[in-house]
């Protein structure tokens, strides 16, 4: 009979290779000039046009010009989808600038904001059940994604009537419970965006106290890719950003395309028309390079350091941060809010003005 | 014979063996983070052990610089306080329940139907109907660890009362022994083991809705800094904590052998 001796040293070793292979499937993608991009979006107002664009060819489009393949890819978690390009699995990502800097900068990826396509002027609320005045929020606890845009327009509500967060208790609440949780009793203060807000202030009780259009440019919705991918794949960037502009053109007209673009943008984020331009109203696009380089070009530097200081004071900069300035941040026009040594994200302007010079 | 079934390791062997897949998922993790660490050094997703360790001394030896607690253990002791009463009242209404259900015939016919539906819905479905019911504080979390257990063990504990041999209850009758008498001196000594049985197997579960109501609405608890963390990727943070949560639940279903080893010593004699 054949012994079913095997050394177990051999064993061993096999074993070891298999979980090995398994585990380095997870490592970083090299960078390096190639012809397969993903990049992943969840569903918010101002990245509705993105589904748009990858459903209706816009996307195939301009990745054929430069003959190259684009997907993008819908995720059902906002933070999963940025996990996963900090992680390296995608080329880039719909962040705000704050989840930006928090995760893949301060997790060490080298990321730039390539372009933003809107700042939230509204869509994310403050709303207090049965009081209508924001200093009522004084002792009581508040119901928010902890460490998301949410609480950190609340740190920035309170600051600007002279409190601080030490004068209310915060809950971290799921987003995706935010309406049943305000039907509850004990619910009494939330911090929310749009659909969710605009579903709870519909109702009688709930009141908006403080919302993003007093903190007009500091949310910014961006498209996030990896610095390294964008250095060594040109081609990329350029098509990522003609897609935006051309998806941007069709819906800002004024026509019956731009109706059918939103009517399905509306009903692909579970509303309807109506809905979404009143979640739109709520939103400062950026329809026109020229807008969003006019932006980037202003006052972004101190905008900044409100976000810095916010994630600086949560310990969100990594542990290692002495300072808000731990992260150097590189503005459009190549000047550095923060450590130079260690800049770890990045604006720029260049393909957006190859867009309005209609260079693409 | 020589067959693979009849070969046995010997201690030193089973020894081995048994330590063997956790030395190979170590050594893998380990090589799989170096790795990563060498592409970028600050790589949040497999952190190094040094990372890690960093991360533990400062959750569970230096105070929260904003709120003066040792996260880890306050993170601990909410979570335990939570499990142990959802636990504890699901063993009891279980243990009370399942009895019932096992010996009273019309107790079973008005009960046995109702428990099988209700143990089929899964709780984590009709979350938000629960919010609606207790709101969303400390209740609302025992509840949903309560109510997530409480079918299997009434299910669990009436099987095993059916199963007592039924010469036990007619000779407890022929006696003179009433109703009540059969439940107190016959039927809960050898159902208490039983229902410490059910709980070892329904931790598991517990554990796993306690996490999920801490994701939702909490602002303390090893499955809120777990899910917290999770937002910028903290793996330093969230691995060691998802071994602790591993070591506790391991604790406690040792403890649980452990004193019914102790109390109810009659049920080990003979083997």
């Amino acid at each position: 009979m054949t012994s079913f001796k095997l050394s177990s040293l051999k064993i061993f070793a096999a074993a070891v290779v298999a979980m090995t292979l398994a585990f380095t499937a997870i490592s970083p993608a090299h960078a390096e000039a190639k012809k397969d991009f993903k990049v992943a979006w969840s569903i918010y107002v101002g990245w509705m046009p993105w589904g748009y664009a990858m459903d209706n060819g816009i996307v195939k489009k301009w990745a054929d010009k430069y003959d190259i393949n684009i997907e993008v890819v819908q995720f059902n978690d906002y933070i999963e989808a940025i996990n996963q390009y900090t992680a390296g699995a995608y080329d880039g990502v719909m962040a705000t600038n704050m989840d930006a800097l928090a995760i893949p900068s301060a997790g060490g990826v080298d990321s730039t904001i390539l372009l933003i396509c809107d700042y939230s002027d509204g869509n994310d609320v403050i709303i207090l059940k049965g009081k209508e005045d924001l200093a009522d929020i004084k002792g009581q606890k508040v119901n928010l994604v902890e460490l998301s845009v949410s609480h950190y327009v609340l740190a920035r509500a309170l600051e600007k009537i002279g409190m601080s967060e030490k004068d209310v208790t915060v809950v971290n609440t799921s987003d995706a419970d935010m309406i049943a949780a305000w039907s509850t009793p004990d619910v009494t203060a939330m911090t929310t965006w749009n659909p969710m807000a605009a579903e709870i202030l519909a109702q009688d009780d709930a009141y908006n106290v403080f919302d993003s259009s007093e903190l007009p440019g500091e949310i910014q919705d961006s498209l996030v890719v990896n610095t390294q991918t964008l250095k060594d794949n040109p081609a990329f960037a350029k098509a990522m950003t003609g897609i935006w502009y051309e998806t941007m053109a069709l819906m800002s007209a004024d026509d019956e395309a731009a109706t059918a673009a939103k009517t399905a943008m509306g009903e692909a984020s579970g509303t309807d028309l109506a809905g979404y331009e009143m979640q739109l109203a709520a939103t400062e696009m950026f329809y026109k390079p020229e807008d969003y380089i006019a932006f980037t070009e202003g006052n972004l530097s101190e905008l900044t350091t409100f976000v810095t200081s916010f994630l600086f004071d949560h310990g969100l900069l990594g542990q290692d941060a002495t300072s808000p300035g731990y992260i150097g941040i590189e503005l459009a026009d190549g000047t550095v809010v923060g450590d130079e040594s260690n800049v770890l994200l990045r604006y720029t302007t260049e393909y957006a003005k190859m867009a309005a010079d209609g260079e693409l | 014979m020589r067959r693979l079934i009849n070969r046995r390791p010997d201690v030193a062997a089973r020894f081995g063996l048994m330590i063997l897949p956790f030395v190979i998922v170590i050594i893998a993790y380990m090589v799989a983070s170096d790795a990563r660490l060498s592409v970028n050094p600050n790589d949040k997703l497999l952190p190094g052990w040094s990372t890690i360790s960093d991360a533990i001394e400062r959750m569970a030896f230096q105070p929260d610089q904003r709120t003066g607690d040792y996260l880890l253990w306050s993170d601990t002791l909410s979570s335990l306080t939570r499990l142990g009463i959802g636990v504890g009242i699901a063993t009891l209404i279980g243990g009370i329940f399942g009895i019932l259900q096992g010996l009273i015939p019309y107790f079973r016919a008005s009960f046995n139907a109702f428990t099988s539906v209700l143990s089929m819905i899964p709780p984590l479905a009709v979350l938000p109907i629960l919010f609606i019911i207790f709101g969303l504080g400390e209740l609302a979390k025992v509840m949903l660890v309560m109510i997530g257990i409480v079918p299997f063990l009434i299910r669990d504990l009436a099987l095993r009362t059916a199963e007592i041999p039924h010469e036990e209850i007619i000779k407890a009758q022929t006696l003179g022994a009433s109703t009540w008498q059969i439940i107190i001196r016959i039927v809960v000594p050898q159902m208490l083991p039983r229902l410490i049985d059910g709980v070892r197997l329904s931790l598991g579960a517990a554990w796993l809705f306690l996490i999920a109501a801490e994701a939702i609405a909490s602002d303390s608890g090893l499955g809120y800094r777990i899910f917290l963390m999770r937002r910028y990727l903290a793996m330093d943070v969230i691995l060691p904590y998802v071994a602790w949560i591993t070591f506790l639940a391991f604790a406690l279903d040792l403890a649980l052998r452990l004193f019914q080893r102790v109390a109810f010593r009659w049920m080990y004699r003979g083997n």
